[in-house]
């Protein structure tokens, strides 16, 4: 007997569930080139889902379904929240770039994404190590189908093919990991894991040995070196509004069953997979922000931005637990730290690769970097939303992206760990290099002379989407405390049980 | 609204309507529209003259409001005898810039008027923030439109030039970051520059802070040896831009050492004071031999400018009441003066398109009105009394001699090098006969540009005249201050 709260809490997903098939129904009848039906109904049931998201976080309630396989708390419930929400920016900017590839011939693109989605809401309501890699497979194969939409361009199957196998193999491993955890404590729930880890019965061997494998399968997913081989790759060879779709919403997801698995579940092990998270993190500032001067290709610079900006996700990540002690105020600091970041970085990539979607036109997919010379003359409005984003990733103030780099080192040098402290200073000396290439392309679009006089333009919905997401960026960036809070909040509620 | 919010957002409120709705189409009503801005930014600043108390060294007109709660930062804004004339000094700059950029930019004025707008409001928030994220915020934020107006409207080697600005500043300020942070933490979780002023810290820690400042600071005024950006920025620079760094810009720098170093790491600044006597010593009298050999009239000023701020530096180190007030007139008083300087190039670049010396000779015979105002520039960049120059460099040469002979002693030579060049130039600028056809065929300003020389040269003769309203409103702060730094944090 299946009870009420069980329903409650992936009620939701069912709705998103029940009316991804309905529209995949729907589409069959829709004839225009641009699905205009099938685009607004999945628009407003994405926005009935987000309301639901957002009304579940905001009465801050934790309640776990079936059999405690699933949790619905605050932070769960605001990483769907926005995740939906970013799936919906990430829509409205894909679909002219869609149509002019004939990547909408059906409405599988709606529809895929919208399992995509799906696949993200179960990772993040996870609590349970097969729930958790039921959700990772769903999104996972629903990425590989949109990579591979546009089935006539070589790139784009290339990528998918190279997506396909790296991803296979990082579920494996993470797969492989869980099932050692499995064998040491008996157990798949999360918090039956958490207590038999932390009464010190299990052989540490074989739980380390596990937390390799899942810490090198959480690292694939979230695309840190020296795991972040595809990334570059399936960024650039990818269609840019499907790269849009893996680089934005996945990432918060990959983000929440982080917290899940390791803070949730192997808390105890802290000490351990800290120091797993310190080397994959200064791998990633060095290897992201180095690598990334070198590319004239913009997608794949941001590839190589990603792994940077993943690299101070995990800063975050490590500060949260000092020496083994668990500090109420440390790991609050650390983890939101690192919740804010994901989510603001979320907010930037998005208008960023709106920027690029926006430019490109038929037969001309505008990723080089030399295609944005002298954007600035041609359109000062989205070369203006482009510039707030870069200097978002540069970590400028003011604009969000200083204010999450803010937090993440506070957190770190909140520590008093010398280590720590030192790897703050790197991680700052990174973020000046990042400042470099960051900057070589807002000179590009400010300071060359434009190679086109054409004017750019854009359907009204790209138009105004585009322009409120680059005024987000500054608004949170004059006034972050809310989101900083919010996130605060919503990680005490989340690890409080 | 309190007034110095006022003077902080009415420029940027300006700046943002300019560039949300400014066409080159329309660039005389963007022009005016940007005039208005900076006319009403810079008479916001004037109710603050009145209602300023002497004779306390509190902070005034005080705004406060929580801003990011999580970590406890504050919208906190006030002014004491240092900060207060900065807030009138950068309106009127930018006052003044808008008037002499009217005609020489010509493409994109709304974004070009627009940005110094912007900067403007960000600077004076330099100037007024109490809390340490809301300097730091305004401080970082400042590079954004520099950057732009460099590597838009500047010189050929402009991309150059606003990379090395951007990134060497940047530098700087990130290891600033790190030291607020970990004030932060020391604290028990305070931006509060009051608050950090009377925490006591150990002898490392003080050492440390105070070298994570000098990194942001130094760059900044910038000091000797990291002023190397500096020439280059200023060459490549438009005339705006440059008058702007000098004018203002670099007193950020200046002003951090009083605002952050000295009260917060006053055991360390007093135990580090000969280095930063002897890097002023280096620029002012070193930079100020390299000025001499250039041959480029902006690098010649920039490497003045470093002399200069050499000398403000060299003031505050010195621990004494002439040697800090001396630095802070100083600031002002190359404000108005290094300005004029720039914008007098300008005049020059606008009609010939050169900033060479040897293009130049003879400038007296064409136009005789602008070299006289010139020359009222040159003699107050070499100190003549009388100008502005001449109060800042002289109560810092005093105060220096009060405290080590030899050290005011070598100010002083410095006094001569500072005419050298300046006395140099001008001659082979504007003296002798007609040096070739480009001299022959200028004209002498305009009324326009008569208008913003005129309103300089007021300001560096009323400075150097009368400089009491300026060391009356600094006395007791600089008084409390260094009462302050002479207490020992050590605990």
């Amino acid at each position: 007997m299946i009870d009420n709260i069980s329903w409650l809490a992936i009620y939701p997903e069912i709705v998103l569930l029940t009316m991804a098939c309905v529209i995949a129904l729907v589409d069959l009848g829709v004839h225009s080139a641009r699905r205009t039906a099938t685009y607004v109904l999945t628009l407003l049931t994405l926005a009935v889902v987000a309301g639901l998201q957002a009304m579940y976080a905001s009465s801050g309630n934790t309640f776990y379904g079936f059999g405690n396989m699933v949790v619905s708390d605050a932070m769960g419930n605001w990483l769907k929240c926005f995740a939906t929400v970013a799936m919906m920016i990430t829509l409205v900017y894909a679909r002219p770039y869609a149509a002019d590839r004939g990547m909408m011939r059906g409405g599988e693109m709606f529809t895929l994404s919208m399992f995509a989605l799906l696949g993200m809401f179960i990772m993040i309501s996870g609590n349970n190590f097969l729930v958790i890699y039921l959700g990772l497979e769903l999104l996972t194969l629903s990425s590989y189908a949109l990579v591979a939409l546009r089935r006539d361009n070589a790139t784009a199957t290339e990528a998918a093919m190279k997506y396909f196998v790296l991803g296979a193999m990082a579920s494996g491993f993470l797969l492989y990991g869980l099932s050692m955890i499995y064998g040491a404590t008996g157990s798949l729930d999360i918090g039956q894991v958490f207590k038999a880890v932390n009464s010190g019965q299990i052989r540490h061997q074989v739980l380390v040995f596990g937390l390799v494998f899942v810490v090198a399968g959480l690292a694939f997913k979230l695309g840190v070196v020296p795991f972040h081989m595809w990334i570059p790759d399936v960024y650039q060879g990818a269609p840019t509004a499907v790269t849009l779709m893996i680089g934005g919403a996945p990432k918060l997801a990959a983000f929440a069953i982080t917290i899940r698995l390791l803070v949730d579940g192997l808390l105890p092990l802290a000490i351990d997979w800290q120091q797993m998270l310190a080397v994959l993190a200064i791998g990633s500032l060095l290897v992201g922000n180095l690598a990334a001067i070198a590319q004239t290709n913009l997608k794949r610079m941001l590839a190589y931005s990603t792994i940077s900006q993943m690299g101070f996700v995990l800063l975050g990540l490590m500060s949260g637990v000092v020496n083994g002690n668990v500090d109420a105020t440390a790991v609050e600091n650390a983890y939101s730290a690192s919740m804010f970041y994901v989510v603001t970085y979320v907010l930037t990539t998005l208008a960023a690769f709106g920027v690029i979607l926006l430019l490109a036109r038929e037969g001309f997919e505008s990723e080089e970097i030399s295609d944005f010379a002298g954007l600035n003359q041609r359109s000062p409005l989205y070369a203006g939303v482009m510039a707030v984003c870069l200097f978002s990733m540069a970590g400028i103030p003011p604009l969000v992206g200083f204010y999450a780099k803010l937090a993440v080192l506070q957190a770190l040098v909140a520590s008093g760990q010398t280590l720590y402290i030192a790897m703050a200073v790197f991680a700052v000396i990174m973020s000046l290099i990042g400042a470099f290439y960051y900057l070589r392309v807002v000179k590009v679009m400010y300071f060359d002379a434009p190679l086109t006089a054409s004017n750019v333009s854009a359907p009204a919905d790209v138009r105004v989407v585009l322009t409120l997401n680059g005024a987000l960026l500054l608004v949170l960036g004059l006034l972050p405390g809310g989101l900083m809070a919010l996130c605060a909040d919503a990680v005490v509620r989340a690890l409080a049980t | 609204m309190g007034l110095l919010s006022l003077a902080i957002w009415a420029p940027i409120a300006f700046g943002v309507l300019l560039l949300a709705i400014g066409r080159d189409e329309h660039a005389r009503a963007v022009r005016w529209l940007a005039l208005v801005g900076a006319v009403v930014g810079f008479l916001v600043t004037l109710p603050l003259h009145d209602g300023f108390q002497l004779g306390t060294a509190a902070m005034q007109f005080v705004e406060k409001a929580a801003w990011i709660e999580r970590f406890n930062i504050h919208y906190h804004l006030g002014v004491d005898g240092i900060s207060f004339w900065f807030v009138p000094l950068t309106a009127f700059i930018t006052v003044i810039v808008v008037v002499a950029s009217w005609e020489s930019i010509t493409e994109r004025v709304n974004q070009y008027m627009g940005a110094f707008l912007i900067l403007s409001g960000l600077m004076i928030g330099v100037f007024t923030a109490l809390d340490g994220m809301l300097f730091y915020v305004f401080f970082e934020a400042t590079l954004i439109p520099m950057y732009l107006i460099i590597g838009i409207w500047g010189g050929p080697n402009k991309i150059y030039a606003a990379f090395k600005f951007f990134l060497y500043t940047l530098l700087g300020s990130l290891l600033m970051l790190i030291a607020l942070i970990f004030l932060y933490n020391q604290s028990g979780g305070s931006f509060d520059i009051a608050t950090w002023h009377q925490l006591p810290l150990s002898r490392t820690a003080q050492t440390l802070l105070f070298f994570g400042f000098l990194a942001a600071f130094a760059v900044k005024v910038p000091m000797w040896p990291v002023h190397t950006w500096l020439p280059d920025v200023h060459v490549e620079a438009p005339t705006g831009g440059s008058a702007v760094l000098a004018a203002i810009m670099l007193k950020l720098g200046a002003y951090g050492f009083l605002r952050f170093s000295m009260p917060i790491a006053p055991d360390a600044s007093r135990e580090w004071a000969w280095l930063m006597i002897a890097l002023s010593l280096i620029a002012v009298i070193y930079v100020g031999l390299v000025a001499m050999v250039q041959k480029d009239m902006k690098k010649l000023v920039a490497y003045s400018s470093v002399a200069h701020m050499g000398f403000v530096t060299l003031g505050f180190f010195i621990f004494n009441d002439l040697g800090v007030s001396g630095g802070l007139v100083q600031m002002i008083a190359h404000g108005f003066v290094s300005g004029a300087m720039f914008l007098s190039i300008g005049v020059l670049y606008d009609r010939v398109h050169s900033r060479e010396i040897a293009a130049y000779g003879g400038v007296v015979n064409t136009m005789p009105n602008f070299t006289a105002f010139a020359l009222l520039f040159a003699m107050a960049n070499c100190g003549l009394p009388g100008t502005a120059g001449f109060v800042g460099e002289w109560m810092v040469i005093l105060g220096a001699v009060k405290a080590n002979f030899w050290i005011g002693l070598a100010a002083a030579t410095a006094l001569i090098f500072g005419a050298a060049y300046t006395l140099w130039m001008f001659k082979r600028v504007y003296l002798g006969p007609v040096g070739n056809d480009n001299v022959k065929g200028l004209t002498d300003i305009d009324s326009r540009e008569f208008l913003v020389l005129a309103l300089l040269g007021i300001a560096v003769l009323a400075m150097g005249l009368y400089p009491r309203p300026f060391t009356d409103v600094m006395d007791t702060s600089v008084a409390e201050l260094l009462k302050h730094v002479a207490l020992s944090k050590l605990n």
